[in-house]
């Protein structure tokens, strides 16, 4: 198929469709309003379910019912609207319902701005909601990863029964880039023998989250644990850039910030000075293996965020805490320039033992 | 001889938990008598609460999800979105749909979601002990109003129905009791009108079911009935809102 | 009406003991016992079979389902 030039927003809500994500709520807020808005004329067009709920609470919750009753469905929202979804994603998770969140991260906490973030990471990583649980997070760096990244998320979140989260930030929302949609081609899904589909000829299935029998709930804790260890082993993705030569420095950062990174080693080459840079494309799970081993080669890493450093100290205990990692990062809305990393790299090199090789 | 009364195949054979003279189990029963009677059960899937009813989808014998609190017509609306084949209905109490859960019951109602909606007034938070609901009476002692509800300080109690029906879209709205046989008698042609509703796919519905609570009023279960006739029901009346028959009449264009 | 045999049954290990059916049978039919069942309840029973005119309002306020009624095959009257 040709590539199209789509504003990212639009770009997923087609992508979604494509995935046969057929049902979608939503609620409106900026930077991700396209979506709803793209998808209230295309999905009556492919015959699917498009409802504008009345909160992201109320959203989060049709999510968690149409999930239960075993239709592929979906949301996207931005830091303030994803807070209020966090109450349904605890029960999402707990009772192992497949959803697909896109979070067109704007800058916060509170109301904060409508610029482009990545403040939302501890969020989306560490929990949000209450109780033990992990959601699968995908993080894209381009308008055409993002439309990629969609059919894998429907496939894995009901390989998995788990929630997915699309991380992009503020500009894989609003910026305009050629997308091809690809065909996608996944092994058969098990059947969801577990959904509230009408009990004829079966037992009655309960999609619940309640265990008041303490080992009962412990069981599923422990069941829900297997998923995220064997996700650690079969769903980590990650690229590398520069790491096929030697590099002085590895830089670790994820999106739209990758991107200004490959800029800034771009520029760093050319004055002589080799960064390579590891872009976690899954931040759950985290690349942390292959970080560790790319860390081997340099004296520090550093990681470079839209936000006060939040993957940092994932980074640093991917490299187990053996070499320094540094942080570089604006935050509020303010996107790194390539110049900023360049320099930060820079004083780095220079203050660092060995400075330039 | 020929059995006339027994319990319908939609309710399971488990013990319930409530309290004696509870009457969730009425309530409860009613609906699976309905379902059996439409021949629903097979295709039906029940929103239970946060609240004493928690549990029932261990009493239902079909399909069920487990919403959070306040939450069930938001689930409701999903599931009757994916799939509208199914038959949907919410189970919900006082402090679950009056307080926690007004915007999704409102919203759900005003955007005519295709299920049914029951609703329990027992005027008091169940499960929790026995506080302050939306629905408590005047003067009602409870744990959080050990002085009685004081109207000056946190308004009166909600009357869902009149609230709904004040809305153009809401298709069948009717409060009915379940304490005394001629009440549970048009409680049930109630139910059913609502799931026929739904069956035919014509409206939402919404019956709201005043209930007792003889452990959190204090009374036994014999007073608890009394009291519903002599404190509910004259604020709470027990009639017909709105049906799609009766669609006009009490709108205010 | 000519009365038509009726069998009430209540399952005493279901009953709470609410009583509520007792005072719901407009013909005295059925009363407590003095004994508990196996949850610890005074549980209700039948003291008058002959007496109940199968109206079923014992087995509609009963909130636990607790209680069955049959009748002879003619003369059924369908709510």
């Amino acid at each position: 198929m040709a590539k199209v030039l789509m504003k990212g927003n639009e770009a997923i809500g087609e992508a979604g469709i494509r995935a046969r994500g057929l049902c979608y709520f939503c609620y409106p807020i900026t930077p991700q309003s396209e979506v709803a808005e793209y998808l209230s004329k295309r999905m009556p067009e492919a015959g699917g379910v498009f409802l504008q709920g009345e909160s992201e609470v109320a959203v989060s919750n049709m999510l968690y019912g149409a999930a239960g009753a075993g239709v592929r469905c979906w949301t996207s929202s931005s830091g303030p609207g994803i807070s209020l979804m966090m109450e349904a994603l605890a029960y999402i998770a707990a009772a192992e319902l497949p959803v697909v969140i896109v979070n067109i991260v704007r800058c916060g906490p509170g109301l904060g701005g409508i610029l482009p973030s990545q403040s939302d990471y501890r969020q989306a990583v560490k929990g949000g909601g209450h109780g033990d649980y992990q959601c699968l997070v995908y993080a894209p760096a381009s308008v055409q990863e993002a439309v990629d990244l969609m059919p894998l998320a429907f496939d894995r979140a009901e390989r998995y029964r788990n929630p997915v989260l699309i991380i992009g930030d503020g500009m894989i929302g609003q910026m305009m880039e050629p997308v091809e949609f690809k065909e996608h081609k996944f092994p058969p899904l098990p059947p969801k023998d577990w959904a509230t589909t009408g009990c004829k000829g079966r037992k009655p299935n309960v999609v619940n989250s309640l265990y008041l029998d303490p080992y009962a709930e412990e069981k599923l804790n422990l069941r829900m644990v297997a998923k995220y260890e064997k996700m650690k082993k079969e769903e980590v993705r990650c690229e590398e850039y520069n790491t096929d030569k030697p590099y002085q420095a590895l830089l670790v950062a994820y999106g739209t910030t990758a991107r200004i990174c490959r800029t800034a080693i771009h520029k760093l080459g050319e004055e002589g000075i080799h960064v390579a840079l590891l872009r976690p494309i899954t931040l759950f799970p985290f690349p942390r293996q292959r970080i560790y081993e790319l860390a081997q080669k340099v004296d520090w890493v550093m990681s470079v965020e839209m936000s006060t450093g939040q993957m940092v100290e994932d980074v640093e205990l991917s490299v187990r805490c053996e070499k320094p990692v540094h942080f570089f990062g604006r935050t509020g809305g303010v996107v790194p320039a390539p110049e900023e990393v360049v320099e930060a790299v820079k004083k780095q090199l220079g203050a660092g033992k060995g400075g330039q090789a | 001889m020929k059995t006339i009364f027994k319990r319908p195949e939609a309710l399971a054979e488990t013990p319930t938990h409530y309290c004696p003279g509870c009457t969730h189990g009425v309530a409860h029963r009613l609906i699976a008598e309905v379902l059996d009677e439409l021949g629903l059960r097979e295709r039906t899937v029940g929103i239970v609460p946060v609240g004493c009813s928690v549990l029932a989808f261990n009493y239902f014998n079909f399909d069920c999800q487990e919403a959070s609190h306040g939450r069930a017509p938001a689930v409701a609306t999903g599931i009757k979105r994916g799939r509208p084949d199914l038959i949907v209905f919410t189970y919900q109490g006082d402090g679950d749909l009056a307080s926690i859960g007004m915007a999704e019951i409102v919203h759900a109602a005003n955007r005519g979601e295709k299920f049914t909606a029951v609703f329990i007034n027992n005027a008091v938070y169940g499960m929790t002990g026995g506080q302050m609901a939306p629905t408590t009476m005047p003067g009602q002692v409870t744990t959080t109003c050990p002085a009685g509800r004081d109207v000056e300080q946190v308004g009166y109690p909600i009357r869902m129905c009149e609230l709904l029906a004040s809305l153009r879209t809401p298709g069948f709205v009717e409060r009915v009791a379940v304490h005394q046989p001629k009440y549970i008698i048009k409680a049930k042609r109630a139910l059913k009108k609502a799931f026929q509703y739904q069956a035919d796919n014509r409206c939402f519905s919404f019956v709201e079911c005043l209930s007792t609570c003889p452990t959190n009023w204090g009374l036994t279960p014999l007073k608890a009935v009394q009291w519903v006739d002599e404190t509910m029901i004259p604020y709470y009346p027990v009639k017909n809102f709105k049906s799609p028959e009766t669609e006009g009449e009490g709108d205010a264009d | 009406m000519a009365r038509k045999k009726s069998k009430v049954t209540i399952d005493r290990n279901r009953c709470k003991g609410c009583e509520l059916c007792v005072h719901a049978c407009p013909k005295g039919v059925l009363a407590m016992s003095e004994e508990i069942n196996e949850k610890g309840y005074f549980f209700a029973q039948v003291k008058n079979q002959d007496d109940c005119t199968a109206c079923r309002f014992c087995a509609m306020v009963c909130p636990d389902v607790a209680i069955e009624i049959a009748v002879e095959e003619a003369g059924v009257s369908q709510e």
